[in-house]
């Protein structure tokens, strides 16, 4: 096991300079991320303040024990990627380069089986017709307009679940980076900044679990 | 500004500089180097401003005379549509801070580049995606909504209407990375000593217009995507056919468009900070209140865009409570005229080409803000609402002070750009040309407005007929102006004089360096010892 020494940028004084810069920037891109996911937010109280019955009956529809199981899955994952800065931040001569990667791996591996069980989510309510708009067909739910539910719920959960996919590449990309041993004590801003982009993800899902299965 | 003499260019030896550097297109293509990116935004927004100008002088010839004068009445609706996008999106938002912003803030700075030079690079190709998909959206039909496509017009209407929301999405990723860049320099790439109360005006305007594009444009970006989806999927949310609420989306647009206008000026009113003091040879009035000016400006544009929709159904006290936000935005703008006027107090002025743009910033901005005052009152915005009265106020804002302000930075960085000074006298006939012009165009179309001509329609009555023609000549003017600057900006490339590095004897960092600068812009990063603004000799007591 080595490590690889990181070079500091040309316009940079310092490696202290350089990874303050880069949390600064991860810090704001999370604000627009927040932001992006807030417009959704005010649909949802917008809509749901307007329909109340039709949205409560809408949401005891949903299947919360899969809902439950993926809370799990995807808070698991969160403490398992904060281990994994752990480790990049205590491996000294790539000692503990190992440790990074499994843990890095079974991240991925969460955020998989995520996606594995919304999937089985999605098919059920494609199957029965919770959908959308004009291709609403279901008809256990005696209100007008419940398809308005269900495009809510789509939204959220879909662009929610694209983060998913887009955080599994993100840390897959700091994976190949630390199996060559690129992150150590003195360098690990991008397993750094992969963690945070993955907590906000988990943090997401947090607010849309109550607030779409269980509220 | 004072410094370590490390940082002063050596008069006469001159090195090559970053037009030089490196040759060829690909050397171009993969730059990280912040001045060229800045070049080529530069020339992208001078070819988008070219197209949206054009369209300009398409829509005001067609309404030369009432009825058909050169197209027909879609084709009209498209090109003012296409007219507003052109110059909201491709050119007015990213050209201060992309284009002039990426140029000097790290020169201002005392940094060798921005935070994150491939993340700026980057912008600026997601900026030509963006503008690719907005073209093809044209090409394949182009779009009837206005720029603001309100729904439910926008979610039900043939055309491709879906790529140019995309292409907006698109556009907005460029606004928020270059926003997110500029935002990590400043605090974290000043040289040492250069405190945040010694920063140039320009970085505070940019620094503030930063924070409304990373907190604005994602809501904007969720805007359209919802109105994409609510047309591919017809979830519901906008459509009232659907069960949706039209309303909701003015509210989602305006919460960013409101802001975004900010974005559009703030820029514009750091360039009038370093013009005014350069040309007044006298430190700045007030500094730290136009430095928190911008701050404050950048945090009320968020609570005021139900001003936009005074007769939009939204509630009488919901309108009165966004009217009197709407006259307390105002405060922080008109603190910046007045310090700016007090600048010139007494001061050794001189009438260079980019003080001539300063001055008439300073006069049109003034009357397009004090209109916006009438329309923020809410019993006066219901007889103006969507009239030309509303036209000429924006246009009076974002032409005649962002407009203004941008070719005033042009000229006065274009040395330091490209190392050529410009023809003098032109660019005299150019501004005087373009002043008599603008006011010809725009202030008849107040008058029009008060009278009742809606904006947007594609005829209009007999008694309109004087001033629309009067108001069209003006275009004519305008066109000249900006035809005459292009011709001697290029001009200059070839055979202008070579420029000194301090060409107008400013004070801040970046004409301590040679034009056009180095590379990594300085050899050793300077240490800053004095505020922006401190010239020599100041008449009357000095003011700090």
């Amino acid at each position: 096991m080595s490590i690889v020494k990181h070079q500091v940028g040309h316009h940079f004084f310092s490696g202290a300079q350089e990874s303050s810069s880069a949390k600064l920037g991860m810090w704001l891109f999370l604000v627009t991320e927040v932001l992006l996911f807030s417009g959704l937010f005010v649909a949802y109280t917008v809509i749901k303040s307007t329909n109340p019955e039709m949205w409560a009956e809408a949401s005891s529809h949903l299947d919360t024990t899969m809902g439950t199981i993926n809370t799990i899955v995807l808070i698991t994952s969160s403490f398992t990627v904060a281990l994994a800065v752990r480790a990049a931040q205590t491996n000294k001569n790539g000692e503990k380069n190992g440790q990074l990667f499994w843990l890095l791996f079974v991240t991925i591996l969460l955020a998989g089986a995520f996606l594995v069980v919304k999937y089985f989510e999605y098919s059920h309510k494609f199957h029965v017709g919770m959908l959308p708009g004009e291709a609403y067909f279901y008809d256990g739910i005696p209100h007008a307009n419940a398809h308005r539910f269900f495009g809510v719920y789509f939204l959220m959960t879909g662009l929610h679940g694209i983060h998913v996919v887009i955080g599994m590449g993100v840390l897959t990309w700091v994976l190949v980076r630390a199996r060559k041993g690129h992150f150590y004590e003195g360098y690990y801003t991008p397993v750094e900044l992969g963690g945070l982009y993955w907590h906000l993800v988990d943090l997401i899902w947090i607010y849309l679990f109550p607030l779409l299965y269980l509220v | 500004m004072s410094m370590t003499q490390a940082g002063f260019a050596h008069e006469g030896a001159q090195e090559t500089n970053y037009l030089q550097a490196k040759k060829g297109l690909m050397s171009w293509l993969y730059t990280v180097d912040h001045k060229r990116i800045g070049v080529m935004y530069l020339a992208s927004v001078l070819s988008t401003f070219l197209l949206g100008g054009v369209m300009a002088l398409l829509v005001r010839a067609e309404l030369f005379t009432a009825g058909e004068t050169i197209m027909g009445a879609d084709t009209y609706n498209r090109v003012f549509t296409l007219h507003g996008l052109v110059m909201v999106f491709l050119f007015i938002i990213p050209a201060i801070p992309a284009a002039m912003g990426n140029f000097v803030l790290p020169l201002m700075l005392g940094a060798k580049d921005v935070a994150f030079p491939r993340l700026n690079l980057a912008s600026f190709y997601v900026y030509c995606v963006g503008t690719v998909m907005a073209l093809y959206a044209v090409v394949a039909g182009g779009v009837d909504t206005g720029w603001t496509f309100y729904t439910p017009y926008s979610a039900s209407v043939n055309g491709p209407v879906v790529m140019m929301t995309m292409a907006a999405f698109v556009l907005g990723f460029s606004s928020i990375f270059t926003g997110l860049n500029f935002i990590v320099t400043v605090h974290k790439m000043r040289a040492p000593g250069l405190t945040w109360g010694r920063l140039p005006l320009m970085v505070w305007a940019l620094y503030a217009t930063s924070i409304i594009q990373v907190m604005a444009t994602p809501v904007l970006g969720i805007t359209l995507l919802l109105l994409a989806m609510e047309r591919v999927l017809h979830v519901g949310i906008f459509d009232p056919a659907m069960g949706g609420d039209p309303v909701l989306f003015q509210h989602f647009f305006w919460f960013y468009s409101h802001p975004a206008v900010y974005i559009m000026i703030l820029p514009g009113m750091g360039i009038m900070s370093e013009l005014v003091t350069t040309f007044s040879r006298k430190t700045i009035f007030g500094y730290r209140a136009i430095a928190l000016s911008s701050i404050a400006i950048a945090v009320i544009s968020f609570l005021v865009w139900g001003h936009h929709m005074f007769v939009s159904g939204q509630s009488v006290y919901a309108g009165m409570i966004f009217s009197f936000l709407t006259f307390l935005v105002a405060i922080p703008s008109a603190i910046k005229v007045l310090n700016w006027t007090a600048t010139l107090y007494k001061g050794s002025i001189s009438l260079a080409a980019p003080m001539q743009w300063a001055l008439q910033f300073l006069i049109l901005f003034t009357i397009g803000g004090l209109t916006g005052i009438f329309l923020g009152t809410l019993g006066t915005d219901v007889h103006l609402h969507d009239t030309y009265f509303v036209v000429a106020h924006f246009h009076y804002v974002m032409v005649g002070g962002t407009v203004t302000a941008f070719v005033g930075g042009l000229h006065y960085w274009w040395p330091k750009m490209f190392g050529r000074m410009y023809n003098e006298k032109l660019a005299t006939v150019s501004s005087i040309l373009f002043f008599i012009g603008f006011n010809v165009t725009f202030f008849t179309q107040f008058v029009m407005g008060s009278q009742g001509m809606p904006r947007r329609y594609y005829n209009y009555v007999e008694k309109f007929q004087t001033l629309h023609q009067i108001s069209t000549m003006g275009t004519w003017l305008i066109g000249a102006a900006f035809l005459l600057m292009a011709g001697y900006l290029i001009a200059s490339l070839k055979s202008g004089a070579k420029a000194p590095a301090n060409p107008w004897g400013a004070r801040s960092l970046e004409w301590a360096i040679q034009s056009p600068p180095i590379e990594h812009n300085f050899h050793e990063i300077p240490t800053v010892q004095e505020g922006p603004y401190e010239y020599p000799t100041t008449v009357g007591p000095a003011k700090h």
